[in-house]
């Protein structure tokens, strides 16, 4: 089930230094929702915040409140480790585990959380996986061969089906396209329209087309100056946001005009 | 374009890439004759140990069992002198592998606890003091296993012989003075702790972020992180330390020779006396005393320790390579 995130007045810092500053936000359930702004300015600082990714670097804190579906994920006894399996993540380089095969990148987050898992129904969820991840027709003759010997755009599929394979409520990505050649860029934007069936999706690009192209809504950060605490400017329909935004500086940045 | 203009403004730069690319290229071929001159040389040292070794212990190799028994002290009669060696060898695997089945998971342990568990301060002092042992001469190794370890672990021994003497390894008398082959690999696996302990965390430290936060995005423990990204990626590097770990306790002489009370028989009884012998104790105790055949006896058992080291690193080096398909080397 897709769930609706809810953040109010989220500081985010490194040790003293201010990276994002009073954000405010709701993101909806079974859309994707795209984060757009300048290099530095800290989209992807606030997206490890929603699973709580943020805090595994040293010094990091953070300030204010996320909620999905009314609990409050920084609440004093929630479990990081119970948010992560909920929240799913892929990053901006594809990571499948170098030292397992196709087939166990796929069940690395299912055998993690402990779980036994028979042969039939972890066969089963392999092929699930990878075909929500439109990865099974390449790969299905080569489960056991290391994940590391498929192409970028593969990996970053493998990466996709291993996140979903544990079924979490929420996908984060990062960048996901952007190691990617344009062809591979489309397998993966097209899947992410058919994922956001059942997902509440959230990805952060530098590439305005894609942006426009995948997202119902889209948010635009920007920061004022180096050193400076980046900041969400506004968020709106993604058609609003590329046509007739209310800040004059969305404007420019969507139209190229930026700097 | 004239010729005038355009001819030293081109030459010049010219010139000057030229030789900047002699040089280059001769620090390449002084770079590549130190590389294959110290390769040739490594190989040189270690022909010219092997062929010492051959040649000293040839007159051994090639006397008749009768000769051998007439001057080699302790030579049973009508034994060859594979038969003779054979108990060296076996204490010698035996006390090594007791010590690196000890030293391993304890250095992992200390290693993993530097790298991903240790606040970075602690961590700091740990490495260090793991350090420090390594620094300890064996010689003093020998005086603490005899004086202090031997003691202190006298009251385990007893318990393990009482309660799990039908277990072949601790099955015998147990002997009151301690200076048998468990507490020798006792000794053996402390020290070879720090090497193992020091290389383990190098290559846990080296595991890539990236695959560290894939496992922690899917919702996993910090043990659960070590499991599927840290101790996969360490596998081969682990494996090398253990084999460099091997290596010093095959070849230790002086805590051997010090605290085990020697025997020469094929026994697995670690808590009872005059069982075992390692080679290189071995040597180092009769080298003294022997003349004649004797000294060819003993360096034909160095060369035998000289090839299972041998064997040792390159069983190690056929391990790392064999999965190297899955190391994430690629
Ligand atoms: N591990 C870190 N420690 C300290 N500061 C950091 C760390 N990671 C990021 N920052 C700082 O936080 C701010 C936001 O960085 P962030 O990576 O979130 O930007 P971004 O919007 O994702 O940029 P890009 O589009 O280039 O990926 C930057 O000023 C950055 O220097
Ligand atoms: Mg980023």
């Amino acid at each position: 089930m897709a769930q609706r995130i809810d953040v109010k007045d989220l500081n985010i810092y490194y040790g003293d230094f201010l990276a994002v500053q009073d954000v405010t936000m709701t993101i909806d359930p079974q859309s994707v929702t795209a984060f757009i702004g300048p290099s530095g300015c800290g989209k992807s600082t606030f997206l490890r915040t929603l699973n709580r990714m943020h805090e595994v670097i040293p010094g990091a804190a953070v300030e204010g409140t996320v909620e999905m579906e009314g609990v409050d994920l920084y609440g004093p006894d929630v479990d990081p480790v119970a948010v992560r399996r909920n929240v799913g993540m892929v990053f901006q380089r594809p990571n499948p585990f170098p030292t397992m095969s196709i087939r166990d990148n796929v069940l690395a987050g299912v055998k993690l959380n402990n779980r036994r898992i028979s042969r039939s129904d972890a066969e089963e969820l392999v092929e699930g996986s990878l075909r929500g991840a439109n990865l099974w027709n390449e790969v299905k003759d080569r489960l056991d061969k290391p994940g590391s010997g498929l192409s970028g755009g593969q990996q970053q599929r493998l990466c996709i089906a291993r996140a979903i394979a544990v079924k979490p409520q929420v996908l984060l990505m990062d960048e996901p396209c952007s190691a990617l050649d344009p062809i591979s860029t489309l397998a993966i934007e097209d899947l992410i329209g058919e994922l956001k069936q059942d997902y509440t999706i959230v990805i952060v690009t530098h590439n305005m087309q894609q942006a426009a192209r995948v997202s119902d809504r889209t948010a635009f950060f920007n920061i004022a100056g180096t050193g400076k605490p980046g900041r969400l400017i506004e968020m709106d329909e993604t058609s609003t946001i590329f046509s007739s935004p209310a800040q004059k500086s969305t404007e420019d940045y969507v139209s190229g005009r930026f700097g | 374009m004239t010729t005038t203009a355009s001819g030293p403004p081109v030459q010049a730069p010219a010139r000057r890439r030229t030789r900047r690319r002699t040089t280059d290229r001769g620090f390449n071929r002084a770079f590549r004759w130190i590389a294959v001159g110290s390769g040739v040389l490594m190989l040189a040292v270690l022909a010219a140990v092997a062929l010492f070794l051959l040649v000293q212990a040839w007159p051994a190799l090639t006397a008749s069992e009768d000769d051998l028994a007439a001057s080699v002290p302790r030579y049973p009669a009508d034994t060859s002198l594979l038969a003779y060696v054979g108990p060296l060898v076996f204490g010698t695997l035996l006390a090594a592998a007791l010590a690196l089945a000890l030293a391993t998971p304890v250095a992992m342990g200390i290693a993993l606890f530097i790298s991903h568990y240790a606040p970075p301060k602690l961590a700091q002092v740990l490495g260090y003091l793991v350090d420090l042992l390594a620094a300890v001469p064996s010689v003093i190794y020998g005086l603490w296993g005899i004086f202090v370890l031997g003691p202190a672990v006298l009251p385990v021994w007893e318990w393990l012989g009482q309660v799990l003497g039908w277990f072949p390894l601790f099955a015998g008398t147990v002997s009151p003075t301690s200076r048998v082959l468990a507490t020798v690999s006792v000794v053996l696996a402390v020290m070879i702790l720090p090497i193992i302990t020091a290389v383990s965390r190098e290559v846990f430290l080296q595991t890539p972020k990236l695959h560290e936060e894939a496992a922690l995005a899917l919702g996993a423990t910090r043990w659960e992180v070590v499991r599927t990204a840290v101790l996969p990626f360490g596998r081969s590097g682990v494996i090398s330390a253990a084999m460099l770990g091997l290596g010093r306790a095959l070849g230790e002489t002086m805590a051997v020779l010090m605290i085990l009370s020697p025997g020469f028989l094929y026994s697995f009884k670690i808590l009872t006396s005059a069982q075992h012998q390692t080679i290189a104790a071995y040597i180092a105790a009769d080298f003294p005393e022997a003349s004649g055949l004797a000294v060819n006896t003993l360096v034909a058992t160095g060369l035998v320790l000289f090839v299972i080291t041998l064997a040792v690193n390159m069983g190690a080096r056929a391990i790392v390579a064999r999965r190297k398909e899955f190391s994430g080397a690629n």
